[in-house]
C-alpha cells in the first residue's frame, strides 16, 4: 500500500494497516451519511403511517419507467465501479480510467433520466404549494416534499460522487496509483455504493408500495 | 495488499442477481398483493443492499472491527426508526370527556368504553 509518493505514515505499523484505517474512516463517514438519509426516510416512515390513503393515492403519480431506469443505470454503475476497484488491485492504470470514465458516464445518464423525470412531474403541478395538482388530497403535498427532498438530496450525492471519480479517474490517468497503492479509487467506490443504496430503498418507497393495491 | 482480488465473473455474477432482484421487486408491484406489497418491496431492496454492501464493497472479506462499523450504522438508523414509531403507532385519539375505568384487571377497548354519564 505503500508507495513513493505515499509513504507509509508514522502512526501505522504497516501499509496493510493503514489501508484498512482509511477503509475504517470511510466507513465511519458512510454511517453518519445513513443517518442523514435517516431523517427523511423516517419523516416519510412516519407521514406513511399517519396518512396512508393520501400516500398511496400521491405515489401513484410517480413515473415509474423513469424510476426503474435509473434503478437499472445505478446498479449498473456499481458493477463499473467494482470493477474499476478491481483493476486498480491488478494495478492497471488504464483500466482504472477506462472503467471510472464509465461509471461517470451512466451517474451523468442517471442525472438526465431524473432531469427528464423533474421536467415532468413539474408539468403535472406535483411540486407542493399554492399550485399544487388538483385533486389530491392535502397530505398527497406531504408525500410529494418528501419526494423532492429525497430524490433531490441523493441527486446532489450523485453530483458530488461524479466529482470525485472525475479526480480520482485524473489522478488515475497520472499513473498515481499502483497495485500497491491505490486507497482514495477503494474510498471513493465505498462512496458511489452507498449512493446506489440510497437509491434501492428510494425506487420502492416512492415509486413501487402503492402501484396497484 | 492482503485483499484477494476477485474474479470478474463473480461480479457479473452479482450484478445478474441485482438485475433479477430489480425485475422480482418491480413485477411485484404489479399486482395487488395486499398487505404484503411493502413487506415484498422492502424484502428485496434489503437484499439488494445486502449484495452491494458483501460483494461490490467488499464487507465479506473484511475484519471483525469493520464490520461492527458497518452494522452499526444501520443498527443505530433502525433505533431511530423503532423509537419513533413506538410513539406514533401508539397513538390513539380519545374522544374528549372519554372516562375510562379500570375494571376486571384492565382498561377497556375504546369502542367498548361505558357512555360517559355527564
Amino acid at each position: 500500500m505503500a508507495s513513493a509518493l505515499h509513504p507509509l505514515e508514522e502512526q501505522f505499523d504497516d501499509p496493510v494497516q493503514q489501508h484498512e484505517a482509511a477503509t475504517l474512516g470511510m466507513w465511519t463517514f458512510l454511517a453518519t451519511e445513513i443517518l442523514f438519509f435517516g431523517g427523511l426516510f423516517l419523516g416519510y416512515i412516519t407521514y406513511r403511517t399517519i396518512y396512508p390513503d393520501a400516500f398511496a393515492e400521491a405515489s401513484r403519480h410517480t413515473l415509474v419507467l423513469f424510476g426503474t431506469l435509473n434503478t437499472a443505470i445505478l446498479l449498473t454503475s456499481s458493477l463499473t465501479m467494482a470493477l474499476a476497484v478491481r483493476a486498480a488491485q491488478e494495478g492497471k492504470p488504464k483500466s482504472v480510467v477506462r472503467f471510472l470514465l464509465l461509471t461517470i458516464l451512466l451517474g451523468l445518464c442517471f442525472l438526465a433520466v431524473k432531469g427528464l423525470e423533474y421536467h415532468e412531474d413539474i408539468q403535472e403541478h406535483l411540486w407542493p404549494g399554492p399550485h399544487f395538482k388538483a385533486g389530491l388530497p392535502v397530505q398527497a403535498q406531504m408525500f410529494w416534499f418528501l419526494y423532492w427532498a429525497m430524490t433531490g438530496l441523493h441527486a446532489i450525492h450523485v453530483t458530488v460522487g461524479l466529482g470525485l471519480l472525475s479526480v480520482i479517474a485524473w489522478l488515475a490517468h497520472r499513473g498515481l496509483f499502483s497495485s500497491a497503492y491505490f486507497t482514495p479509487v477503494d474510498i471513493s467506490g465505498l462512496y458511489w455504493h452507498f449512493v446506489d443504496i440510497v437509491w434501492i430503498f428510494l425506487y420502492p418507497l416512492l415509486y413501487l408500495i402503492h402501484r396497484y393495491s | 495488499m492482503s485483499a484477494t482480488v476477485v474474479p470478474v465473473k463473480s461480479y457479473l455474477r452479482i450484478w445478474l442477481m441485482l438485475m433479477l432482484l430489480l425485475l422480482l421487486t418491480w413485477g411485484a408491484a404489479q399486482f395487488n398483493l395486499g398487505k404484503f406489497n411493502l413487506p415484498a418491496a422492502l424484502t428485496i431492496a434489503v437484499l439488494k443492499m445486502v449484495l452491494v454492501v458483501l460483494f461490490f464493497m467488499h464487507v465479506r472479506s473484511q475484519k471483525g472491527l469493520l464490520r461492527v462499523f458497518v452494522i452499526a450504522g444501520f443498527v443505530w438508523l433502525l433505533i431511530m426508526i423503532d423509537l419513533t414509531l413506538t410513539d406514533y403507532l401508539t397513538r390513539r385519539s380519545v374522544p374528549e370527556n372519554a372516562v375510562w375505568t379500570w375494571e376486571h384487571g384492565a382498561w377497556p377497548a375504546p369502542e367498548q368504553k361505558k357512555h360517559d354519564p355527564r
